[in-house]
Order: structure tokens, then C-alpha cells, then sequence
């Protein structure tokens, strides 16, 4: 790509390979025929060159001379000749057409099958991979790595196909024609590569402060814009701009620098190939005087020559039609050409570093299943009973039970930490009886949303334990933990699609009538219907076109929908003020009714009828119980809710 | 579009319209060298005449030069020309930006603005150069091989004139039929990509509900989708190069039988060389290449169209406020004043955000501003420093309508701490000093210790220097706050207005934050907008939205007495019991 830097990448052999492996895995009789077909037609190419020197010297010149010599010329073995050729061209044509079409399907299959396993791999990452990578850089896998590599098979390499056949056919037919010249062509195509590669390393320092200064002026612009109305609030418009003119500047100037080196490749080039012309031709010359060199034999070189020169500089013109966003490709480069492939080499060296990372483990084996009392006996039931159990095969002697899912859950000296040098929570111990509410206070950082995360297994804890109705949560099967609860978080993410769909999220196959029983529960109906289309309003980019509180609705419902056996509010509702709140909150509490539920809020209304409050600092819990007992007690939770200092 | 666009080449003009010239001068010079070559058979080879090969290969080299120092200037003009033009549109679009309203600024979205300076410049960058490579070469150099084809031979080279006009014509139209998929099938690209941005972000839900296999089977389905209209494109497009080729090879064998005719001549009458018929067949290969660039230059433009719809869009956009023509200069006191004031942010909207607003408040003056989301709080206060202008009735700050005020002097006296505040990549200094560049080491402390930010300042490793990370990603959302808070204090403003902004801040600092303000800036007008009734109890008076409307306003005891959704709202919120803070 043009203004990159090569990038440097560890086993440009190594990645190619394993591209092509997959390449080959789906596709191996359609290479084939690729191969079948190039051969046809640099077979074909080869004729069509060799042509001209018959056609010049058994044809033209005898002919020439029968008819100075006024016998009426014979053109019928010609016209023969020239159907043979005719034939030879049709075969060609059919083969790159047959070859271009193949590889399409092939480019596009792979790219298609590329892009899945990549989507099917990351759904299956554990959440750490995702907290731990910056979303950007994920993003640039699908966004900018497959789309190199999209460049890269779809483009680059049907043409570096192209270019090698007709290199490959004009060597041949050179050869064919006359030894001397060729050697001659070679050494000039020598000197042309052995210039544009010394060019390009000397233009590389300007590309590497172009791509640097295109880094600086698109972070500034980005901060800026998303702080603009700081600036306006600020009056600090003037100041913005000498900053962005400064970076502005110092980009351009780096522009211009590697546009120009870049752009002296192509004329270089050209004339060097010209270049070679008169050197072939002064050969060609002294050759022709010895005699064993005729006319046609120098023609049909010269016409060799001028398509070797024109794949050389024009061959790569086909990446004009790189049909991509940044038309970022080089002009007049065929060794521009490698370097596309080099990025996208680097491209899929990040998309298989995704696949090979380590997708989520799930040693769980039991199962969460809906259950039902036959004969005074818990049993597992086809249907939704409103009752769950967990169905626990034990290996040891071969039989399986059934737990009921109660909601009971034990922490047991729980230590964790998100890296194991810097624990964030110690020595966690809580018990919540089936239908408890508690609450998780305390400031930020204190280790809150960590405990969520472990509940649900997000995260495998360092030390201790976590029992859920008595079972070990490693034992239980991570999918079937995380059914059983019910998550609303702080940050509410919805997915582009209706509103139907996005509440239907909890429960795929739930009827028309029973999401608008959830939003009504969730007390969301009503702005649902003030909605331009009500259930069937598109919401798009992460639901940008509601409101913070009105989102969180949203995702009650969409929580309220999957009738979770138990339910964890993280903040959930932070941003809906008091006065909805409160009418959620009688939808909240239908909803936590005999489920036991966690409840991180930093809302006293929220989180006083709680069970059990627990008061976290620094990944401990510090005190606990209920919102009387705790104020009465009179220390941390007291001065939290009070704004008073500690009663001592 | 393309006019507005235009005028951004500015300086460069000059050296914008003389790289074509030279890309026409490099293409005279490429195309003698068949003429030469062909010279050089006729005479040099049939007639063995080294020394004319020599003189006539020395003519080719000089050539050679001349093309080489013309392409040369001609990079060179391009890409100073194609740089200058992408600098001149950042710049054009970040200054316009600057003076965008708030009004401006929500029409587009952020994230569409920053697109618009980096890639759609970037496209236009490339394209422009590409243009100025190739818009004259190309077709040029088609002219020019077809003048020296007539000049050989009129007769052969009308079949060039008739393969070129049948290959314009197919081209064409399959391009024009491919890009129509290729643009359907960049929107369906994007849309793929924004599905992937979502599971990214929102994986937690994903995984909450375990939805994995049901996001996979909706990508699934998206990616066979892409896969089918990316084939339906590139079918017209892979069938050009063998109708081209197709082309080149019936032209040849055409050239070649009717060249042979002519050369063998009837009774010794030849009317053309072989050299000439090399360098007719050379040009053939000329006019197809130089097709194919002429096709690519249209795809390209069509393709970058968007792009330069969308630049042009944000240069051409006019702030939708402007500074009156003599700006009062001073704003006397603190005192605000709603006249009748009706407001919407847009003109077609039916129902208005704001409509029936009287109020008046009193230089220094703490005022507190409770309600409902969408209740239009936040939209009552950003018409104090005109961040919006009203639609009907007026806003007066320290007895002069906001519309008469310099708009610069009124927002440094009316400081706005927003809802969605941001802090720059910089030290923590830097970033107090937006609210006042000559702001002393201790006044930037001391707008610390008011707005409570002095403590976590204090803890951090380098104190007052320390780096805050683009968007204040190193700092939670509290302190985050609480910088703002006193970023704005340091303006010294007449009136203070905090938008929600101690929400994420604990009970007792926000306590804390209000009594300093109380005691250190008693003459500020103070505008509170929370959530909570402990953020606003102790204000003067309390306002009460609802709907667009003031609902009631009052101190903390009378709205409890006679405003409903005052009560109600202090009941949710205490749970009917008194509240902590009268505990003391």
C-alpha cells in the first residue's frame, strides 16, 4: 500500500503457507484447474508472439519478394497460418477467462470462510481476551487485516498470476527468438529492479514520518472533535487550530516528500525500459550483420519487449481498480505489488494470532435443565415449568441427580485477581440464601463488578471457593451457569435491529406478546409506543438514538424476557432518574421476587430494602448486613450515605 | 461539490494544472519510440546499418531523457499538488468546525466528522493524484497513438478506431453495472463490520445470555450475503480483461493480414513498411493499455464520489450563530433572566423542548434543577451562554439579551460544566489551564481544593503533572468530574452552571463541593442541575422541570409543601423517612 512502511514480519514463509493451506483445504481441484489453465495460456501467449517472426519472415518477406518480382503472391498458406494462430488465441482467451473466474470464486470463498472462522473464534474468546485488548485493535482485524488480505486475494495475486504468465511466456518466446538479446533484456530488467528497490529504501524514511504524522493529525482531530463542545464551552477554538496546523504542516510536508519519491518509480522506470530498447536494438543490429538474426526475428523481439515493459510498469495498473475505500495503490510498481502483499501478509499474521488464541475452557458437566416434581421425585421436564434443576451426572458410579436450582450462593474465601501479581479481591466470603437480595456497595474500584464477574465465571477465581446450590460453579457447564442469571449492566449494550429484537435477545423464540409484557414489566412500554415506529424502531450504532435511561429500560426488559432464576444489577439503573426509577423499581421487584439477585448500585433508594448489604474498600468486605444495622453501626456505610464523617 | 472542493487548491493551483502538462510531454516522448524503433528495422536491420542503428538508438536515448525529466516534474507537481489540496481540506473543515454551533455539531456526529478529515481526505488525496496522473495521460496518450497510427497507415488504423470505440462502449457499461454492486456491497461491508463492533463491546451480554451460536449464525448469514454480491461484481469485472484481450488478438491477426497485403503490395507497389507494421502493432497494444486506465480513472472517480460529497457537505455548512454586529463587550452581573422563552433544536419538530419559560435570577444566587430524564434541564441551562439560540422570546445574563454579547466574553463569564465532559490528552495542569491560560500553579490548586480534587491530585505519582490519557481514560469518573469542575471555576465566571456533573461523585464529596462553594464564591450565580435532592436541598431556590415546563420553584420546604413531583421525587429518594442530611 502505498505511504506504508514494509512492515517487518517474522515468517512471511510460515504465514503463506498456512494462507494457502486453507486456501487449499476448500478449493484444491479448482487450484488445479488454475494451474491447468495458466499453462494453456502462457502456451497461447508464447504462439501469438512467435507469430510476428513467421508471419515477417516465412510469409511477408518471400511474398515481398515474389511480388517485386511480379508473380501474383500466393496468400493462401498464410491465411492458413493465421487461422492456426487464431485458434491458439481463442484457446487463450478461454483459459484466462475460465482461470479469472475460478480464482474469483476461490478468492471470495476463502475470504467469506476467513472472516467466519475469525467471527466464530472470537464469540468463543473468554471476556478477558476482550478486557485485556483494546477494542480498537480488534476491530482493525475485520476492518483493516481482512480488508488487506481482501486486496491481497481478490486482487494483488490475480495480478502477480497475470504478470508471471506473460513474463514467463515473453521469456520463453525471447528465448525462442534470439539467446544474445534476452541475455541483454535481463541484465536491463536487473538494473530496473536493483534501482526501484534502492529507491523505495531510500524513500522509506519519508513514509515511515508520513505514517507517523497521519497518526498524530488523526488522533488530534479525533479529540478534538469529540471534545468540541469543551472547546466551544471554552472558547478555546484558536488554540485548537494552531495545534492542528502545526500537526497539519508537519504532515504535509512528510506527504509530499513520499508522494514524490514514490511517484519517480514510474518514469524511472519507463525510461530505463526505453533504455533497453536501444540497447537491444544496437545488439539486435550487430547480430542482424552477422546474419543469423532476421527481420522478423528482431521485430517479434521488440514486440516481446514492449509487453514484458508494459506488464513491468502498466501490470500493476490494474490495482487502480482496487476497488477499496483508500485507493492507496501504487502507481507504475509491480515491486509495489510484493509490498501489498507483504502487508497483507502482516494482516493475516494478526488474523491467525486471533485464531489461535486460546478460546474460553468449559470443563462444566452439569447442566441446568427445566424440572419438574413427578412422583415426589425431581425429575427433568421437556417443557418450561417455571422450575429449574441442575442435572449432575456423577462419574464415579454412573448415575445422575437432580439438584433444585435454588439460588444459593457461597463464596468461600474467594482471592482473585485479573493478573496474578495484582489481587484485587481477598479473602471474599458472602452467603446468599435462594431469594436474597444483595447489595454490593462501596466506591469505585473497590471490587464490585469483579465479584459479578466471577459469579458468572467471566472470570476463574485464584484461590477459594463458589459453590451454587452446593455445587462447585466449575463443575457447572459455563453456558447454562450464565442462563441462570439475568445480567443488566451500567454500560447497556443493544444491537443493531428493532426494538422487538433487541428485548427478544433474552428469549429467542418469545412470542410478540410476551416482549411487551417484558417492556411493560420493565416499564418501557410507554416510551416504546411514543417511538416514531414503536416496536419496530430500528436502533442503530449501540442504540445512539435513545437516551442513556431509556436504553436501560431496554435492557431490563430484555433481562425481564429470559425469566432468569437468578439476576445481577450492576448499576442498572444508574441513569434513569428517580421518579421513572421508581416505577421501574415495582417492575425491578416483581422481577427479584424469590430470585436471588446481586444489586450493585450507588443509589440509596435502590439497594436499602436489600437482604444484606456489603459495604467493599480496597477488594474486602468491610462491613455487612442490613441498611438499619449498618447505620446504626455507624462507620463506612454510614458516612456513605450520610456525607457526615464516621460516628467514632 | 466539485466547485467547493476546487477552491481548497488554493496556492497550488498553478502546480495542480502544470502536472498534466508534463504527464503530456512524457507521453510524446513514449510515443516516438515506436516510430524510432520501427525506423530502426526498416533501415538499420533490412538495410544492415549499424551506424544508423547507432545514431537513430542515440535519438531513443535523448528521448528517453526528455520523458524521464518530464515524468519526473510531473511526480513531483502531483504530489505537491495532491498534498497541498488534502492539507488546505483538513484545514478548511477543522477551522469550520470551529465555528460550528452546538446546533452544527449535533447535525453531524462526532464520529462523522472525524471520518470526514481523515479517511474521506485521504480518499480525495489519492484520487486527485491519481487524477492528475492519469486524466490526461491516459486519454492523451490514446490520441496521440492514434494520430501516429493514421499517420502510418489511415486505413489500419481505423480498426483500432472501431475496436476502441466497441471496447469504450463494453467497458463502460460493465463497469458502470459492477460499481453499482461494488458500492451495495461496501454499505453491507460496513454494516458486517459494525455487527463485529458491537460483539466486541457488548460481549458481555453475549456471553451473559449465551448468545454466541446465535450471533455466529447472524454473521454467518451476513458473510454468504457479502460473499454472493461481491461475486455478482467481480463477474463484470473479470470479464473485461478477456473481451480485451479477445479484442487485441482479432486486431492483431487483422493488422497482420492486412499489413502483410499491403507490405507485399500488387505488382511491387508496397504502401508500408515491416517497421511501420511493428510499431502499428505496438501502438495497439498502447490504445488497449490506455483504455483500461481511462475505464479505472471512472471507476475511481464514482468511487470517491461519496467522499467528496461528504467533505463538501461539512465546508459548506454555515454556523448557525453568528456574533452581532456591535457585541456588548462586558457582562455586568451575574443576574439571568428568561423572558417567554420557547425553544426546540429543530425548526420542524412539533412540540417544542422548552416552551413558556419565565424566570429571573439574582446575581449570586445558588439555584438548584430537578427532574425527570427529558424533562429539559440541561436544555434550559445551555441557552444561558448560547450554546442554542431560542426560538421565540429572549435570554438576558446580567441584563443584556445573550444574542448582543461577543460570544467569547459571554461563555468565559457564563462557565458550563457539560453533562459529557471531557478532558485532553495532557498534565493535569494543561488541562486547568483551558479554563484560564495564565492561570498561576496556586490558582490552579486552590480550583482544586474547591471542586475536591486536590486529594487524588495529591496521591498521584506526579502530582499536578501527571499525563491525563486521551478522553481522561486514566482517571475514574469522579475525578474526572471533579477536574472539570475546577477547570471551570478557573474561568472565575459570573455564573457557574454544573450540568449533572457530580454524578458519579460519593454522597459526601459532593457535600463537600457545595459548602465550598457556598463559602468561596458567594457572588457566583450557581446553577446545580442532579439528580439528587441532597445536591440541591441547600439552594436558594429550586426549579422544577417537567415536560418542557417550569413545574415549580422554590426553597427545598415550599416545594415539599405545594410541588408534587418535588415530594415525590424526595420521597423515592428517602423512602418517606427523613432525610440523613438533617440528621446532623
Amino acid at each position: 500500500m502505498r505511504g506504508m512502511p514494509r512492515p517487518r514480519i517474522e515468517h512471511p514463509g510460515r504465514i503463506l503457507a498456512r494462507l494457502f493451506s486453507v486456501l487449499f483445504q476448500s478449493y484444491g481441484p479448482q487450484l488445479i484447474l488454475v494451474v491447468c489453465c495458466i499453462i494453456a495460456s502462457v502456451f497461447a501467449s508464447i504462439q501469438g508472439t512467435l507469430f510476428t517472426k513467421t508471419l515477417i519472415d516465412s510469409y511477408i518477406t518471400p511474398l515481398m519478394e515474389e511480388s517485386a518480382a511480379g508473380v501474383t503472391p500466393d496468400y493462401g498458406p498464410l491465411l492458413a497460418a493465421m487461422l492456426r494462430v487464431a485458434c491458439f488465441y481463442g484457446l487463450g482467451v478461454v483459459a484466462a477467462y475460465v482461470q479469472s473466474m475460478t480464482m474469483m470464486y476461490v478468492s471470495q470463498g476463502t475470504l467469506s470462510r476467513l472472516r467466519k472462522m475469525l467471527f466464530e473464534h472470537m464469540e468463543k474468546l473468554p471476556v478477558k481476551y476482550f478486557d485485556t485488548h483494546a477494542h480498537g485493535d480488534i476491530m482493525s482485524i475485520y476492518t483493516n487485516d481482512i480488508d488487506t488480505l481482501r486486496q491481497m486475494i481478490s486482487q494483488s495475486i490475480p495480478q502477480l498470476l497475470n504478470s508471471a504468465i506473460t513474463i514467463v511466456s515473453v521469456l520463453v518466446s525471447m528465448i525462442v527468438l534470439n539467446i544474445p538479446l534476452t541475455i541483454v533484456t535481463i541484465l536491463m530488467v536487473a538494473v530496473m529492479l536493483t534501482a526501484s528497490t534502492a529507491a523505495t529504501k531510500a524513500s522509506g524514511k519519508n513514509f515511515v514520518a508520513q505514517q507517523k504524522n497521519i497518526g498524530a493529525v488523526n488522533g488530534y482531530i479525533e479529540e478534538m472533535i469529540t471534545g468540541q463542545k469543551v472547546v466551544k464551552v471554552f472558547c478555546h477554538e484558536q488554540e485548537s487550530i494552531r495545534g492542528f496546523d502545526e500537526l497539519n504542516e508537519a504532515l504535509y510536508e512528510s506527504a509530499f516528500k513520499a508522494q514524490t519519491f514514490s511517484g519517480f518509480l514510474g518514469p524511472i522506470n519507463a525510461q530505463l525500459g526505453n533504455v533497453s530498447y536501444v540497447l537491444c536494438a544496437l545488439t539486435g543490429g550487430a547480430l542482424a550483420l552477422a546474419s543469423d538474426l532476421t527481420a522478423g526475428g528482431v521485430a517479434a523481439f521488440f514486440l516481446a519487449l514492449v509487453q514484458l515493459f508494459g506488464v513491468l510498469s502498466v501490470g500493476s495498473l490494474a490495482s487502480f481498480l482496487t476497488f477499496n475505500k483508500n485507493f492507496s495503490m501504487p502507481i507504475n510498481q509491480i515491486s509495489m505489488q510484493f509490498n501489498s502483499i507483504i502487508m497483507a501478509l502482516a494482516g493475516a499474521d494478526r488474523v491467525f494470532a486471533l485464531m489461535d488464541e486460546k478460546p474460553e475452557e468449559d470443563e462444566g458437566y452439569v447442566t441446568l435443565v427445566n424440572a419438574e416434581i413427578r412422583d415426589g421425585e425431581l425429575t427433568e421436564a421437556d417443557h418450561r415449568t417455571g422450575r429449574w434443576a441442575w442435572k449432575h451426572y456423577h462419574k464415579a458410579d454412573g448415575t445422575t441427580t437432580y439438584v433444585p436450582q435454588e439460588g444459593d450462593i457461597t463464596f468461600l474465601g474467594v482471592d482473585f485477581g485479573y493478573t496474578d501479581d495484582k489481587m484485587v479481591l481477598h479473602d471474599i466470603r458472602l452467603h446468599a440464601t435462594p431469594g436474597q437480595k444483595i447489595a454490593l456497595v462501596g466506591s469505585t474500584g473497590a471490587g464490585k463488578t469483579t465479584i459479578t464477574n466471577l459469579i458468572n465465571r467471566f472470570y476463574d477465581i485464584q484461590d477459594g471457593k463458589i459453590r451454587y446450590d452446593n455445587i462447585n460453579i466449575n463443575k457447572i457447564r459455563k453456558a447454562d451457569l450464565r442462563q441462570s442469571f439475568g445480567m443488566v449492566l451500567q454500560d447497556t449494550h443493544l444491537f443493531t435491529g428493532t426494538v422487538m429484537e433487541n428485548i427478544r435477545y433474552g428469549k429467542l423464540d418469545a412470542t410478540d406478546e410476551e416482549v411487551v409484557a417484558a417492556a411493560r414489566l420493565a416499564n418501557a412500554d410507554g416510551f416504546i409506543r411514543r417511538l416514531p415506529q414503536g416496536y419496530d424502531t430500528m436502533l442503530h450504532g449501540d442504540g445512539a438514538n435513545l437516551s442513556q435511561g431509556q436504553r436501560q429500560l431496554l435492557a431490563i426488559a430484555r433481562a425481564a424476557i429470559a425469566d432468569p432464576p437468578a439476576l445481577i444489577l450492576d448499576e442498572a439503573t444508574s441513569s434513569i432518574d428517580t421518579r421513572t426509577e421508581k416505577i421501574v423499581q415495582d417492575g425491578m421487584d416483581k422481577l427479584m421476587k424469590g430470585r436471588t439477585t446481586f444489586v450493585i448500585a450507588h443509589r440509596l433508594s435502590t439497594i436499602r430494602n436489600s437482604d444484606c448489604i456489603l459495604v467493599m474498600e480496597q477488594g474486602r468486605i468491610i462491613e455487612s448486613g442490613t441498611h438499619e444495622e449498618l447505620l446504626a453501626l455507624g462507620k463506612k456505610y454510614y458516612q456513605l450515605y450520610t456525607g457526615n464523617k464516621a460516628k467514632e | 461539490m466539485l466547485k467547493t472542493l476546487a477552491k481548497q487548491i488554493g496556492e497550488f493551483k498553478w502546480i495542480a494544472i502544470s502536472s498534466p502538462l508534463f504527464m503530456i510531454g512524457e507521453v510524446i516522448c513514449e510515443m516516438i519510440i515506436p516510430v524510432l524503433m520501427g525506423q530502426i528495422v526498416d533501415k538499420g536491420i533490412y538495410g544492415k546499418d549499424l551506424g544508423y542503428i547507432g545514431t537513430t538508438g542515440l535519438r531513443m536515448v535523448i528521448v528517453a531523457l526528455a520523458g524521464l525529466l518530464c515524468g519526473m516534474l510531473g511526480a513531483y507537481t502531483r504530489a505537491k499538488a495532491s498534498s497541498g489540496l488534502a492539507r488546505n481540506l483538513r484545514k478548511a473543515m477543522f477551522d469550520n468546525v470551529q465555528s460550528f454551533s452546538f446546533s452544527n455539531i449535533d447535525k453531524f456526529s462526532t464520529s462523522g466528522l472525524v471520518t470526514r478529515m481523515t479517511t474521506d481526505v485521504t480518499n480525495i488525496q489519492n484520487s486527485f493524484q491519481m487524477l492528475l496522473a492519469m486524466a490526461v495521460r491516459a486519454p492523451g496518450s490514446m490520441i496521440v497513438a492514434m494520430c501516429m497510427s493514421f499517420y502510418l497507415s489511415a486505413e489500419l488504423a481505423s480498426i483500432y478506431l472501431v475496436a476502441v470505440i466497441f471496447l469504450a462502449l463494453v467497458i463502460f457499461l460493465l463497469m458502470k453495472s459492477a460499481t453499482k454492486y461494488f458500492k451495495a456491497v461496501f454499505e453491507k461491508y460496513d454494516a458486517l463490520n459494525e455487527s463485529v463492533q458491537e460483539n466486541v463491546s457488548a460481549i458481555r451480554v453475549v456471553k451473559a445470555y449465551v448468545r454466541e451460536d446465535h450471533e455466529i449464525s447472524r454473521f454467518e448469514k451476513a458473510a454468504d450475503n457479502i460473499y454472493h454480491m461481491f461475486i455478482s461484481a467481480e463477474k463484470r469485472v473479470i470479464a473485461i480483461a478477456p473481451i480485451m484481450t479477445a479484442t487485441v488478438y482479432t486486431c492483431i491477426l487483422l493488422i497482420s493480414w492486412l499489413g502483410a497485403h499491403m507490405i507485399i503490395g500488387t505488382g511491387g507497389v508496397s504502401t508500408l513498411t515491416t517497421g511501420e507494421l511493428m510499431s502499428l502493432l505496438t501502438y495497439c497494444l498502447n490504445i488497449l493499455m490506455s483504455l483500461m486506465m481511462v475505464s479505472f480513472i471512472f471507476v475511481m472517480v464514482t468511487m470517491s464520489e461519496a467522499s467528496a460529497r461528504r467533505i463538501a457537505e461539512v465546508l459548506s455548512e454555515e454556523s448557525s450563530l453568528t456574533n452581532p454586529e456591535n457585541p456588548v463587550m462586558e457582562v455586568r452581573d451575574g443576574s439571568i433572566v428568561f423572558e417567554n422563552v420557547r425553544f426546540a433544536y429543530n425548526d420542524t419538530s412539533e412540540e417544542p423542548v422548552l416552551r413558556d419559560i419565565d424566570l429571573s435570577i439574582r446575581s449570586g444566587e445558588s439555584i438548584g434543577i430537578i427532574g425527570g430524564t427529558g424533562s429539559a434541564k440541561s436544555s434550559l441551562v445551555n441557552l444561558i451562554s448560547r450554546l442554542y439560540d431560542v426560538k421565540d422570546g429572549r435570554v438576558l445574563v446580567g441584563g443584556v439579551d445573550v444574542r448582543d454579547y461577543d460570544m467569547e466574553v459571554l461563555r468565559d463569564q457564563v462557565a458550563v460544566v457539560l453533562q459529557k465532559n471531557v478532558l485532553f490528552s495532557g498534565t493535569i495542569y494543561e488541562n486547568l489551564r483551558w479554563g484560564d491560560p495564565d492561570a498561576t500553579d496556586e490558582e490552579c490548586q486552590r480550583a482544586c481544593r474547591l471542586a475536591c480534587a486536590d486529594e487524588f491530585i495529591e496521591k498521584m505519582p506526579e502530582g499536578y503533572d501527571t499525563r491525563i490519557e486521551q478522553g481522561g481514560s486514566n482517571v475514574s469518573g469522579g475525578q474526572k468530574q471533579r477536574l472539570c469542575i475546577a477547570r471551570a471555576l478557573l474561568k472565575k465566571p459570573r455564573i457557574l452552571i454544573l450540568d449533572d456533573s457530580t454524578s458519579a461523585v460519593d454522597t459526601a464529596t459532593d457535600a463537600k463541593i457545595r459548602r465550598a462553594f457556598a463559602e468561596e464564591i458567594p457572588d457566583t450565580t450557581k446553577l446545580i442541575i442532579a439528580q439528587r435532592v441532597s445536591s440541591v436541598e441547600n439552594c436558594d431556590r429550586i426549579i422544577v422541570m417537567d415536560n418542557g415546563r417550569i413545574h415549580g420553584i422554590g426553597t427545598h420546604s415550599e416545594l415539599i409543601e405545594n410541588d408534587a413531583i418535588y415530594r415525590e421525587v424526595y420521597e423515592s429518594q428517602t423512602g418517606g423517612e427523613r432525610d440523613f442530611d438533617e440528621k446532623k
